[in-house]
């Protein structure tokens, strides 16, 4: 257990919650609120928790099988119609075997879809290389119209799947993981989309995290306090739209930035942030993520540890770039 | 709500002539588009417009009206015409075609705000999963308007067709009438060579469709199959229509060549001039 406190913020984990059940419930809270909710199920519901809304509504469920590519324009279809479909099945395959369809059918029609996409990022562990999504926000985030969505744990991706079905017009895609992580924003931390959110203050340098890594980022700069080192953490839970302020204002005050996803290295968080950094005030960055290659199959700790997705390698980073 | 319908196929057939020579005039204008596909499906398209849909020119946005979802996005130049000639805007604007700026994209794009269009689409095997869509939510709502989706025969190659298939049939979607557009041609020439989509009919009766097939130039046989198909109960209907690419200008009838070819400015005239001639 651990508590970071500032600005009267209190983030502490009292028990650890994967974020898939987060979605799970938000999913059901929404369609509770909303009859317009429709869920869609690509054989996998029990395994992303889609499994909860289900037996909710039973009506409003409907099954396509393993056919991600048709659910996507059946999304889109159902959209257009007035209803707001949720189809969510692992990352690997409702962003990337389907992007031919988020593109046309979704995006460019800019119709309401939400597309969940679970079992994100290398933790996913044994299953190995071909069900870790390690690139779906690259994919995503390079469609015109699409809202990505990456929250840090399980009350987030809660709040993450109500504001996408309530407060969105547009498609917007949901990366979430499978393990039970700290679940440490508690449900009366706003999520508000498409801004960053200030996880802890610090001048020293600023750790800009995403999904599950916001922890390890946490867990990082408290640790590097007891060096006198003051790290500021940010939370960028919507991958796009970006917030643009928060992360300039952070390279301008703490003047350099480390970056942490369970993403490959190009095309996700640390490339959006070098960026805008680039353009509008260029300081060090080092990007901490899978470096351009596949995962392989391990326990999910095993694996975030050999691949560098831990606090101990934020704060190695961190400490070379302030050398 | 619905407009005023034209019953009897005699009066079709001036209709499609002229929305045939929107086609030629605005794919020459634009210098190019897909001539053969839009004058092969005009007659299909003058028939549902004119005559099947539930649908208006003047409340493009009615809840309650049919849908027409076109796949094949290539042949937005006969959706444009169609559209137009129905009313949802001037024929003068078909000039626009493919030009930057207009509502009128080289592919159907909503973005751009053309009043009638249903769907931006364009990359093939997308249209009968947003049909699928459509189907559902009808009748998720209880409400009694039907999808119409057109399809090239060359689309039947994309695997995601055979996806929504299998779907439509799953939810037993009466309310869905897909149309294959089976011209028998495809860019690189013959479907049978590309890539043969036979044994066609059967193929979609595996599948779980009502099948019909219909001479997609006879207005009385495409109104009578379509009401047929769309007097099925519990399966979806899929109609099988033979078409001539480049139907009504005899000297480019069934040429592969004329699939992506525009028709050039100065052979305007003399193709308006066949349509009129036409047997």
């Amino acid at each position: 257990m651990l508590l970071i406190m500032k600005n009267n913020k209190r983030f502490l984990n009292e028990a650890d919650k994967p974020t898939r059940l987060g979605f799970g419930e938000g999913l059901r809270e929404a369609g509770g609120v909303n009859e317009s909710v429709i869920a869609l199920g690509a054989d996998i519901t029990g395994s992303v928790n889609v499994n909860l809304f289900k037996k909710a509504f039973p009506n409003r469920f409907y099954s396509l099988g393993i056919a991600e590519q048709n659910a996507a324009g059946v999304s889109a279809g159902m959209a257009l119609s007035g209803l707001i479909p949720v189809f969510t099945t692992y990352a690997v395959f409702s962003a990337m075997r389907t992007t031919d369809q988020l593109r046309i059918s979704i995006c460019y029609n800019n119709v309401h879809a939400v597309i969940g996409g679970a079992h994100a990022g290398i933790s996913v562990g044994p299953d190995g290389a071909t069900h870790q999504a390690l690139e779906d926000i690259a994919v995503t985030r390079a469609l015109p119209n699409m809202t990505v969505f990456s929250p840090c744990d399980a009350d987030q991706t809660h709040l993450a799947i109500l504001a996408a079905i309530n407060k969105m017009n547009g498609p917007v895609y949901i990366r979430f993981g499978r393990e039970k992580v700290p679940n440490f924003t508690g449900m009366d931390y706003p999520f508000h989309p498409g801004k960053g959110q200030l996880m802890k203050e610090g001048n020293d340098l600023t750790i800009i995290a995403t999904g599950h890594m916001v922890w390890h980022a946490l867990q990082a700069a408290y640790q590097m306090e007891e060096k006198n080192i003051n790290a500021r953490v940010i939370n960028i839970h919507t991958i796009k739209p970006i917030d643009n302020e928060i992360i300039i204002r952070a390279a301008k005050e703490t003047g350099k930035i480390v970056t942490a996803e369970e993403h490959q290295i190009y095309g996700g968080l640390g490339s959006a942030i070098t960026e805008i950094l680039s353009e509008h005030y260029p300081v060090p960055v080092k990007i901490i993520g899978m470096p351009d290659s596949f995962g392989e199959s391990g326990k999910p700790e095993e694996l975030m540890d050999k691949y560098g997705l831990t606090s101990h390698n934020i704060i190695k980073q961190s400490l070379k770039l302030l050398k | 709500m619905t407009m005023k319908k034209f019953t009897h196929p005699s009066a079709l057939k001036p209709v499609a002539r002229n929305i045939r020579e929107s086609v030629i005039r605005s794919i020459a204008n634009a210098g190019s588009g897909h001539t053969g596909g839009s004058l092969g499906l005009a007659d299909v398209f003058t028939a549902l417009y004119f005559s099947i849909m539930e649908h208006n020119s003047k409340a493009p946005h009615w809840p309650d009206r049919d849908r027409l979802v076109l796949s094949i996005g290539h042949v937005a130049p006969l959706l444009y015409a169609t559209l137009a000639e129905s009313g949802y805007f001037p024929k003068k604007e078909l000039m626009t075609l493919r030009r930057l700026g207009s509502r009128l994209q080289g592919h159907p794009g909503r973005d751009h705000g053309l009043p009638g269009l249903e769907l931006s689409a364009g990359s093939l095997g997308h249209g009968l999963s947003v049909a699928v869509g459509m189907a559902i939510s009808a009748k998720h709502k209880k409400q009694q308007w039907r999808v119409f989706s057109i399809h090239g025969d060359g689309e039947l190659q994309e695997g995601s067709v055979w996806e929504a298939a299998m779907s439509a049939a799953h939810h037993k979607l009466d309310n869905l009438v897909a149309l294959v557009d089976r011209n028998n041609v495809q860019i690189d020439g013959k479907t049978d060579d590309v890539m043969d989509i036979e044994p066609l009919a059967e193929k979609w009766k595996a599948f779980g469709w009502k099948v019909f097939q219909c001479d997609g130039h006879d207005f009385e046989d495409i109104l009578t199959t379509y009401d047929k198909a769309i007097a099925v109960k519990n399966k979806p209907s899929v109609i099988i229509a033979r078409t001539h690419m480049g139907k009504g200008v005899a000297e480019i009838e069934n040429d592969y060549r004329w699939h992506g070819k525009p028709v050039a400015k100065d052979q305007v005239e003399k193709f308006i001039n066949a349509l009129d001639h036409e047997k």
